[in-house]
């Protein structure tokens, strides 16, 4: 294992993150200020309660949620395109590396990323809602496995793409309705009976009611269940990342 | 001396048919630099792709310091470096952030002192906080050279590291591929600058159409190939040539006559035919021979290349 490699590319990677803090944490934080404007006091303010749960509060882990795997996707695609994008994949190919090292260093950068990310939402929503966090280890945990799988689904994405629409096409078509689709601002049991049965082939669906059952200990399927389908999807993108590299699918001539 | 570098029987042929490289055997010396030649498009950059591991190959198979560069890759691969044709730097970064980058990707645990041995020595240490983008185009292709020996590698692989870089510049890449060929890296670069290959290679293959023509030594290819002429400059110039001279090669040029004759063979017969000029009265001047030069070999082999492909197509 080439450890100092993985240290190389993280780094590199992290560097990047760094050189636009302003950018990477701003966004984020204004959004989520506009998420609560919206939907947790004007809109909120006229809706019950959900589960038991004051509205304000219950989209907080929706809205981390939103923003992690957008920003995960995108980080790890945007971090594996653009070498390939201006040429300085040569040197990863020509390197003593292994596709394992590349996959941890890229995407633990990405992850890293979407973690800070999701910890600022978390951060900033205090300001606007009384949280108690019921499961604080199990929300870390889902937290961190969320921002992994993303990150190698954006991976995935980022070798994939051969240009910069290509690049935002998935995250825009698949991810963001997924997300938005998966009981981000909603509870499943909410839909119509015909609904409920579609929305459960969503695989978001499951990663957000695990993450909000983490917070207030209701949720819309079994924690197992959740955490079955996040290692699953997360198993379903090593598999691929591992025959992308084996067969140097879109890198490797 | 050693094989640093052994390719054996290597193919490579692109997905759409493209037959890159045919069946290339090559072997490197340790220490020594070799120069590839060749047009655009002969499989030079193929060729070393497919060495360095950008690129796989149909078949063949290709040993970087005894290590098979498919099976044993990460032995192989660490003793390489390569400098790409193009210019490919991140351009927000540093020079020493990326040239760190560099060595850590190769395994090197961080040495600062020998990185600024290596930007000193290509004369970029004063620019190593300046973003990439900031440099002009030979500094950065210099910033990717360094990347290149960020790692300490036994082999350097140059392709075209001149394409497009000022007298000056070139005379400076000359300076330090000397100096690394004194501390023992191996040397590998193609280019189709001939001059280049003249000036610094010790041995030079010659490459077209995806396979290698020749390598030899350089002076010995120059010798072996070398089609020297004498120009005898007469006092008075001939029209015809007199009869008793007709069994030279002689051609009439401007104010004389141009004499050509090959080196390798045991009589060049100018002797002969200094004496026979005399006999038939002619009076010269001045003489002066001229050797062909690695341009006028490299142009007649590949020409030559093109002539037996074309008949392959008619038969």
């Amino acid at each position: 294992m080439n450890y100092q490699a993985i240290r190389s590319i993280y780094t590199f990677e992290m560097a990047r993150f760094f050189r636009t803090l302003m950018q990477s944490f701003i966004s984020p934080v204004i959004s989520t200020v506009l998420y609560f404007v919206v939907f947790g006091t004007a809109i909120g303010s006229r809706m019950e309660s959900v589960d038991g749960i004051g509205y304000g509060e219950f989209i907080v882990p929706g809205l981390i949620m939103l923003s992690v795997m957008t920003q995960a996707t995108s980080n790890a695609s945007f971090g594996i395109y653009f070498p390939k994008f201006i040429g300085t994949i040569y040197e990863l190919l020509s390197a003593p590396v292994s596709f394992l090292e590349i996959t941890v260093g890229y995407v633990g950068a990405a992850a890293t990323k979407a973690m800070f990310i999701g910890i600022i939402i978390l951060a900033t929503s205090f300001l606007f809602v009384d949280l108690t966090i019921q499961h604080p280890f199990a929300m870390i945990a889902f937290l961190t496995l969320t921002c992994l799988s993303f990150s190698l689904l954006g991976f995935i994405i980022g070798i994939w793409a051969g240009n910069f629409e290509q690049l935002q096409l998935i995250p825009l078509l698949i991810i963001t309705p997924l997300v938005f689709l998966g009981g981000s601002f909603y509870s499943v049991t909410m839909l119509p009976p015909i609904w409920q049965t579609i929305t459960m082939f969503n695989p978001v669906v499951y990663l957000i009611s695990g993450f909000r059952w983490s917070f207030f200990g209701t949720a819309d399927v079994p924690i197992g269940l959740s955490l079955m389908a996040i290692a699953l999807f997360t198993a379903v993108c090593l598999g691929i990342i591992a025959w992308i590299f084996k067969t140097g699918w879109r890198i490797r001539q | 001396m050693i094989n640093i570098v052994e390719v054996r029987r290597l193919t490579k042929t692109f997905d759409g048919g493209f037959e890159a490289l045919k069946s290339v055997n090559l072997d490197i010396k340790s220490g020594e630099i070799i120069a590839l030649l060749g047009p655009n498009g002969a499989g030079k950059t193929t060729l070393i792709s497919t060495i360095c591991g950008i690129m796989r190959g149909t078949s063949g198979t290709v040993t970087i310091g005894g290590h098979d560069t498919i099976t044993a890759y990460r032995s192989a691969r660490s003793l390489v470096g390569l400098v790409p044709q193009e210019i490919a730097l991140e351009p927000f970064e540093k020079v020493i952030n990326t040239v760190r980058f560099s060595r850590g990707l190769f395994g090197k645990s961080p040495n600062d002192a020998y990185l600024k041995k290596v930007l000193e020595s290509l004369s970029l240490w004063d620019k190593k906080d300046s973003k990439i983008m900031t440099l002009s185009g030979g500094m950065k292709r210099r910033v990717l050279i360094a990347k290149a020996l960020a790692h300490e590698p036994r082999v350097l692989f140059l392709d075209e590291p001149t394409a497009g870089v000022d007298v000056e510049l070139r005379k400076d890449m000359w300076q330090v591929v000397a100096q690394l060929k004194k501390d023992g890296v191996t040397i590998i670069l193609t280019t189709h600058y001939i001059e280049e290959a003249e000036a610094i290679a010790d041995r030079v293959g010659v490459i077209a159409k995806g396979e290698i023509l020749l390598v030899e030594n350089k002076a010995d290819l120059i010798t072996r190939m070398g089609q020297k002429t004498l120009k005898i400059d007469l006092a008075e110039s001939v029209k015809t040539i007199p009869k008793a001279l007709s069994k030279y090669n002689l051609t009439i040029e401007a104010n004389g006559l141009l004499y050509a004759y090959d080196t390798a063979e045991d009589r060049t017969g100018i002797t002969g035919l200094l004496a026979d000029l005399k006999k038939v009265g002619l009076k010269m001047i001045d003489i002066h021979t001229r050797q062909s030069s690695l341009e006028e070999i490299f142009v007649s082999l590949v020409s030559d290349k093109d002539m037996s492909v074309n008949k392959e197509d008619v038969a």
